[in-house]
């Protein structure tokens, strides 16, 4: 692929949530990701390697656990040529009681050209943006947004249903602890998707519905399922659960797994998706998630190309 | 010490109901003579044509921080961070290191006050030894060494029976039991107000409910004990609604409300800064609403300002790792002005007497009025003087507000307590 130069530049300096983007900003970072892609029209393509980034240095920062996000980011700038440095925190003055803050100010004065954050605590990213001129790439953070993955999402639903306005999207599971439910929300709402939340009721507040337009909650499932053209499933995320919100994982199973009979209720070409890591039987059945109609896979693989499309738009700056 | 002629101030005091243009005549330390045109040859003469005479302003609900937490702020720079907001007088919260739970935390206290300078300081010891809400302190013992009120403030009484042995000791002694109002188990982990906010920002909510049924619960305990319950710091319409009530039927309860409550809403909390991060949180417009009309319609009886000073580096993190807690004094008449006052929502009258004979009353301190033979503590202040707060011109020893750089209308001007003047902007 031959080396483009970027002119095109995203209207803010990191990636802290989907909610501040524009419509501009989402459309130019899709636009990118498009080229990245190894699969169009389901048929792969070669993978594409550059060397655009050259020279230029990743930190990746997760302070919180990850395989494939943390995977992705490190494919995706390898991809483009970049150094990628993973602060390993377990090894690291982290451990040491080093603060957030000190930790960050001094990965920011080796000068890297962008940092991906992953924490448990909502808001750190826009904290630590606060306090460097490096490019944060939101990772995900606590229960609030995880943009990249968003951005994943509406690649997918494009490559499937060549358009997001009009679409219904039913996001279902735990909404409340979810921040791949909050970017999602944002981003379809965003482009004019009618989105329908459902799940066990306290994990699915109705507040929910001030956080944009066009969002409903349903305390039925079938409501929500009821002429889907995306169903998403979300984890049940047990670890960021202080008291049980319900019985058991076999009860939730019982209610609101996704099987082959719920997804019946959905548009009879209705895609699934699932963020991942999955709970095969508790939140997906193992049958819908090895079905042709699950599009797991292909978010994994668009994953790839979103990010790359990110580190050529906030890290490609001329040093 | 010269007499001080204070001429041609709008002298308030709301205890006597008096709103006219008087001369202040102030010799020994107390006050000799409120009256139209005083002449006196030997007198140093304050000129306040252009500015409010009241009686000082006391703050009930304020954290000196000392001992144990010089850092963030000590009995020195706390109460000259009072002066300079207008305060004469402050209580300060038993939560320092050691907690005023024994008579040698409050003689100490009262002993740096006396050396700090001349500001009233009145300590609050605890309900429960180390406030840790299993044994009752030593409440007697406490009253005895000089302490006004108790309260374990920060750490809210959960069980019900250990509130109601402190109550009965309350009653005997005449004091009353503040109660920070939360239910630790609704509020659990909560880190900002629940609602529309909090699930944006996906941070756990504090429900305004959490504050709302310890409320009522001790309204119940009030009016069964006898003993007056103040609540500190009241945040939500619907608590609000339990106090009106609960005072419509004579129970002996009191309330105050923070300037940041009745000031900002949960929407601050947007941007993830810490110093939005307060307990009880910042609520909803509808609350703020509330507050404001609680203020006027007199079921709130004092402006308090939970001044929560922190070293800057604990604020330096993320919202959810930061302590709770902001400054508050040397904002807070600044802000009832331009929210409660220039908004018209309340008088000028009103105003002083949420800031002076009602947190008297509801502490039972001494104060609080303008009269002839009285102590002379008196706060003169500007309604219309334009300003900018900056913290880093602050005399608190932290920077913790998020008032920071903004700009009022009005603020105080002289701070007098015993015929001294203590401040002078």
């Amino acid at each position: 692929m031959p080396a483009r130069k970027t002119a095109a530049r995203l209207s803010q300096p990191h990636l802290l949530g989907i909610e501040p983007l524009s419509i501009e900003d989402m459309e130019l970072i899709l636009a990118t990701a498009r080229n990245y892609q190894t699969r169009v029209a389901g048929q792969r393509r070669p993978v594409p390697r550059s060397d655009l980034l050259a020279g230029k240095t990743l930190v990746l920062a997760f302070f919180e656990a990850s395989t494939r996000t943390r995977i992705s980011f490190e494919i995706a700038a390898q991809r483009l040529g970049m150094d990628v440095v993973d602060l390993a925190t377990e090894a690291s003055s982290v451990q040491k009681g080093e603060s957030l803050l000190d930790t960050v100010k001094t990965l920011s004065a080796m000068r890297p050209d962008a940092l991906v954050v992953r924490h448990r605590g909502s808001g750190v990213p826009h904290f630590l943006a606060r306090h460097t001129d490096v490019p944060i790439l939101n990772a995900g953070d606590g229960a609030h947004e995880h943009p990249t993955q968003a951005l994943l999402d509406a690649l997918t639903i494009l490559d499937h249903k060549q358009r997001l306005e009009g679409l219904k999207v039913a996001i279902l599971g735990d909404i409340l602890h979810s921040r791949v439910a909050r970017s999602n929300i944002h981003l379809l709402a965003k482009f004019g998707v009618r989105v329908a939340l459902g799940g066990p009721p306290p994990l699915v507040p109705k507040e929910f519905e001030r956080l944009a337009p066009g969002l409903t909650v349903c305390s039925r499932l079938e409501d929500a399922l009821a002429g889907a053209d995306v169903v998403m499933m979300l984890r049940v995320q047990l670890e960021r659960q202080r008291e049980p919100l319900f019985a058991s994982p076999g009860e939730y199973a019982r209610h609101y797994c996704l099987t082959p009979a719920r997804l019946a209720q959905a548009k009879p070409d209705a895609i699934v998706m699932h963020p991942g890591p999955f709970l095969r039987g508790i939140d997906i059945s193992g049958e819908v998630a090895d079905s042709p109609r699950s599009v797991i896979p292909h978010q994994v693989e668009n994953g790839v190309a979103v990010r790359m499309a990110l580190l050529e738009l906030l890290a490609g700056a001329p040093a | 010490m010269k007499p001080l002629l204070i001429k041609n101030g709008r002298v308030i005091d709301p205890a006597s109901g008096l709103d006219a243009r008087r001369d202040v005549l102030i010799e020994d330390g107390r006050i000799t003579a409120i009256d139209a045109a005083i002449s006196r040859a030997d007198a140093e003469v304050l000129d306040a044509a252009t500015l409010v005479v009241a009686p000082g302003f006391i703050d009930i609900h304020v954290h000196l921080r000392e001992p144990g937490k010089e850092g963030a702020e000590t009995i020195v720079t706390g109460t000259r961070a009072a002066a300079a907001g207008g305060f004469t007088a402050v209580a300060c919260m038993p939560n320092t290191q050691p907690v005023n739970d024994n008579p040698m935390v409050t003689r100490f206290i009262l002993g740096q006050a006396a050396q700090a300078g001349p500001v009233h300081v009145y300590p609050i010891g605890a309900v429960t030894k180390n406030s840790a809400g299993e044994e009752l302190a030593e409440i007697e013992s406490l009253r005895a060494a000089g302490a006004v009120a108790v309260t374990d403030d920060g750490r809210p009484v959960a069980s019900a029976r250990l509130l109601r042995r402190a109550l009965e000791y309350c009653r005997a002694l005449d004091i009353p039991l503040i109660d920070h109002c939360e239910d630790p188990e609704l509020a659990a982990g909560g880190v900002m107000h629940e609602g529309e906010w909090s699930l944006r920002l996906g941070l756990r909510g504090i429900p305004a409910l959490a504050e709302e049924l310890p409320v009522a619960r001790n309204a119940r305990l009030a009016a069964e004990t006898g003993a007056r319950v103040h609540i500190a710091h009241l945040s939500t319409g619907s608590a609000l609604d339990v106090v009106r009530r609960a005072k419509q039927q004579g129970v002996p309860i009191t309330c105050e409300v923070t300037p940041h409550h009745f000031t900002l809403t949960d929407e601050a909390c947007r941007d993830y800064d810490t110093r939005t991060k307060m307990n009880p949180p910042l609520r909803t417009a509808d609350d703020v609403a509330a507050l404001i009309e609680g203020l006027a319609d007199g079921t709130v009886d004092a402006i308090a300002c939970d001044h929560a000073p922190h070293v800057e580096t604990e604020k330096q993190v993320d919202f959810e790792s930061a302590p709770f807690g902001i400054t508050g004094l040397e904002t807070a008449l600044a802000l009832a002005l331009d929210k409660l006052y220039h908004t018209g929502k309340i008088s000028l009258p009103r105003l002083i007497e949420l800031f002076s004979s009602g947190p008297a009353r509801a502490l039972g301190l001494p104060g609080g009025r303008l009269q002839a033979g009285g102590p002379a503590d008196l706060t003169l202040f500007d309604p219309e003087r334009r300003w900018t707060y900056r913290v880093s011109e602050g005399l608190s020893k932290s920077r913790n507000s998020p008032f920071d750089g903004w700009s009022f209308r009005g603020c105080a001007v002289v701070a007098i307590v015993g015929g001294q003047v203590i401040f002078r902007r």
